[in-house]
């Protein structure tokens, strides 16, 4: 058995574990009860970009609230995400975005009842990864080309 | 959101809280929205990145332009609350870092939807032509 979530200690978490206590129930995440797999990985990736695009989402309000209060702050906004650490959140964001519009569709997908078989499954998450990394690449090569870098 | 329940579903009133279907269909439903939604706004980040202040401006002044940028801020928040919301129900067990992480995910994505789609729409709307 491996490690128990730091907060399944207290009073409350013993009550809910029932007679054998926390420690015979493993608490969501099951990071380290399980040996690591491709379909694992894509679902707490698709959770942790789904996280990093809600700070994403916030800096495209920032953005928005810039524009409309000036020139002045608007390129104050513009600076920063034109600055190096800009440009690296940018490029973590535009993965995020590729990953989780793909990892999004596998879902609909699974919801329509298809592609549960293990094979089907790995090979879907294979390909979304290959399609976040190689969108990435194409969308900062056509920045590159375009001149919005 | 519009129901996508059918009468006989809600007739019936199966599961537990009998409103638990409404989350899942708002998620599947802004996720459906959100594919085409977030490859135009890739491509429109493309576009900005290197129009300028007035370029932004002027952008922003097209009906097509403005009217995208709401709905995907409106449906984007809609879905990372929804998302977010399952994230902190996964892994905060105690009530009082629940309710508050909820009652926080919740303002942060109002205040921040208000924010950026009154913005979007004062540029819209100022921008004249």
């Amino acid at each position: 058995m491996g490690q128990i979530r730091a907060d399944a200690q207290g009073p409350e978490a013993q009550k809910r574990a029932g007679p054998r206590g926390p420690e015979a129930r493993p608490m969501s995440p099951h990071l380290s009860v399980w040996r690591w797999h491709l379909t694992m990985f894509c679902s707490i990736l698709n959770r942790a970009t789904g996280i990093a695009l809600y700070g994403g989402l916030l800096i495209l309000a920032a953005w928005a609230v810039a524009l409309a209060s000036g020139p002045d702050a608007y390129a104050l906004v513009m600076g920063l995400l034109g600055s190096l650490l800009g440009k690296l959140v940018l490029l973590g964001l535009t993965f995020s975005l590729l990953f989780h519009l793909a990892g999004g569709i596998r879902h609909l997908v699974w919801d329509a009842g298809y592609g549960y078989a293990p094979k089907t499954a790995d090979m879907s998450g294979a390909a979304a990864v290959a399609f976040a990394v190689v969108g990435t690449l194409a969308v900062w090569a056509l920045a590159w080309m375009t001149g919005a870098l | 959101m519009v129901s996508y329940r059918s009468s006989l579903s809600r007739a019936r009133g199966l599961g537990s809280a009998k409103h638990g279907v409404g989350h899942w269909l708002s998620e599947r439903l802004t996720s459906i929205a959100l594919i085409p939604l977030t490859l135009w706004a890739l491509w429109s980040g493309l576009v900005l990145a290197r129009a300028g202040y007035a370029g932004a401006v002027a952008w922003l002044a097209g009906p097509v332009n403005a009217v995208l940028l709401v709905l995907l801020l409106a449906v984007g928040f809609l879905h990372m609350h929804a998302g977010l919301r399952v994230v902190v129900e996964d892994y905060f067990h105690t009530k009082l870092n629940k309710g508050a992480l909820l009652l926080l995910n919740l303002f942060v994505c109002v205040l921040g939807a208000a924010l950026a789609i009154f913005s979007v729409l004062k540029v819209a709307f100022g921008a004249g032509i």
